[in-house]
């Protein structure tokens, strides 16, 4: 009755849309990957120059610290967000009158774009007539100035993440926690499980696949992160994730050879990464069929 | 479990003190931008306090007034409306096909198909660039500088992620309901329209909000894939930082008109968005 063709019929358009946007420019990417190409170098064209792009990045100092510094960012930020992703949700789950105008607020942030994310913090961060240099000169005697110290500028990109993305986690944690069964709970209090029992040992199996789930999409967004952090910080001191320093290798310096080495790289990195936590969710998901 | 009338009534005040600061911490970033939106250049440079001294409208009319602006404003709206409808037709016929057939490799298909959204986007500009001014040509028009373009191009960041989201949506409808609505005559796309289409809402409503979002706010492909003819509101924002100088007031006018539509979505569809998003992590 289900005919394959049909599938792959019905799985054609995507696949088409994807490939031509997709897939060929990757193509591309990695084809350049392996040559030398600098719009502004003495010879015109490009130059076939085997792994030489990919022997450079393994030596380049500014590269290595570019992905230490997306590390920082990703770990401190999600780290952050699913934890306070996961309380608010909680105290979601709770009905309290006015409870559905909190959560709308609370989704904002998810709706500014990225861009307008980074006006809104660099508004505030702004040496001049920000409010939290200001602030913070008067009441904690700290000088803030992010565009001279890197922990700050790196911090201030924490925060600003958070602020954008916590909402996102809260929303799919509370879709969690909702679906999880009441029976196991309370069978649980039963017994004499204590809340942190209940929550280790019940809630959190039931709500692993979906924790999983997001942390897998903030890493796929977060390694990607370019408008927001340029927008904030200018590429400064202290934000030169490895998004960054792509668009600083291929536009400004027209490096497109090594430019695209280096996406090919962090594009792997990203899938490695994310087929393992992959493998996290649907491997879950067999034991339970089983 | 009987609680006295006094414990209920703290947590409840704990209740609402916690959220009353969550939303100060929210909304204080938003109402900074606001109270930036109402100020003369001159002001803004005053000793910075968060409170609004006197209405001061110019930045808006600045900024509605230009010609441009509403240019980009219906640009943005087009080109997030067509990829939503779009992204949610083309993931629904593939997820459905994902969920339904025996495919071949199907789960890396599915693995493949996400990848596309982790590519670095700066290094893929210039392969991107370079296929819409050259590779889509028809006589002197070109896939550059038009909104089919962004369109079609959204595509690449949102399918992967409607297809996750709906793929569990699909999974949790048993497929006995296909069968028995086959049995009764229905072709295909008669499975679809009273089976699936009715089912799966909240989780294509879901899908079809947060693409629209996504595109609203993409700026990267859109600042660097267009010109004059089909630039987006969000390459508006950062042309405003410039070298000579920001214009900080109509930045943050203009930051604050961008947000109304997506406040209009999310208030309305909020019941949705937390129905539809457990990407079918959830198994009942």
């Amino acid at each position: 009755m289900r005919n394959p063709r049909t599938g792959w019929l019905l799985l054609s358009p995507t696949l088409i849309v994807l490939i031509i946007f997709g897939f060929l420019p990757f193509l591309y990417v990695l084809f350049v990957g392996f040559n030398e190409w600098n719009i502004f170098a003495a010879e015109d064209g490009m130059r076939f120059n085997g792994l030489d792009n990919f022997r450079r990045l393994v030596f380049d100092d500014d590269f290595l610290n570019s992905v230490g510094l997306t590390a920082k960012f990703a770990v401190f930020a999600i780290a952050s967000e699913v934890v306070l992703g996961f309380l608010l949700a909680q105290m979601l789950t709770r009905n309290f009158p006015g409870k559905s105008l909190f959560r709308i607020i609370h989704t904002f942030p998810l709706m500014v774009a990225p861009i307008a994310v980074g006006a809104i913090w660099r508004l505030l961060v702004i040496p001049g007539f920000g409010p939290v240099p200001f602030l913070l000169d008067r009441w904690f005697d700290i000088e803030y100035l992010i565009g001279t110290y890197p922990d700050q500028a790196l911090l201030t990109s924490v925060i600003m993440d958070v602020w954008h993305w916590t909402p996102f986690v809260t929303l799919t944690m509370l879709a969690g926690l909702s679906s999880i069964p009441k029976e196991p709970v309370e069978q649980a209090k039963v017994d004499g499980a204590n809340r942190f029992q209940v929550f280790w040992y019940v809630t959190l199996p039931f709500l692993r696949p979906v924790l999983l789930t997001t942390i897998f999409i903030r890493i796929m967004d977060a390694i990607r992160t370019v408008d927001e952090v340029s927008m904030l910080a200018g590429g400064g001191p202290g934000t030169r994730f490895t998004g960054i320093y792509i668009w600083r290798v291929v536009f400004p310096r027209t490096d497109y050879g090594y430019g695209s080495s280096i996406s090919i790289i962090t594009l792997y990195l990203t899938i490695v990464l994310c087929w393992l936590l992959f493998i996290g969710i649907s491997g879950q998901g067999k034991d339970e069929v089983e | 479990m009987s609680q006295s009338a006094a414990q209920r009534f703290r947590k409840l005040v704990g209740t609402y003190a916690f959220w009353v600061f969550m939303t100060l911490l929210t909304l204080i970033p938003i109402w900074w931008m606001f109270v930036v939106s109402m100020r003369s250049r001159v002001e803004l440079f005053a000793r910075p306090n968060l409170a609004i001294s006197r209405i001061f409208l110019e930045n808006y009319s600045n900024v509605l007034g230009d010609s441009s602006f509403q240019r980009y404003m219906s640009n943005s709206l087009l080109i997030s409306t067509c990829n939503a409808l779009l992204v949610m037709v083309l993931a629904l016929l593939a997820t459905y096909a994902l969920s339904r057939y025996k495919l071949v490799g199907k789960d890396n298909i599915f693995f493949w198909l996400i990848t596309n959204r982790m590519a670095p986007p700066a290094a893929f500009l210039l392969p991107l660039f370079l296929m819409f001014t050259r590779s889509f040509r028809i006589g002197d028009w070109t896939l550059f500088d038009t909104q089919l373009g962004l369109i079609l191009l959204y595509c690449v960041f949102n399918l992967p992620f409607a297809i996750w989201l709906l793929k569990g949506v699909v999974d949790g409808i048993p497929i006995e309901l296909d069968d028995a609505a086959m049995i009764d005559g229905a072709g295909l796309w008669g499975v679809l329209r009273h089976v699936i289409v009715p089912l799966a809402a909240p989780g294509l409503a879901v899908t079809a909000i947060l693409s629209w979002i996504f595109a609203w706010n993409e700026y990267l492909f859109a600042a660097n894939l267009t010109s004059v003819q089909a630039r987006t509101i969000t390459t508006a924002l950062a042309e405003f930082v410039t070298v000579t100088g920001t214009n900080w007031g109509e930045l943050a006018a203009m930051s604050m008109l961008t947000l109304i539509p997506s406040a209009i979505i999310v208030i309305f569809a909020q019941r949705y968005i937390v129905m539809g998003l457990t990407f079918g992590a959830v198994k009942e």
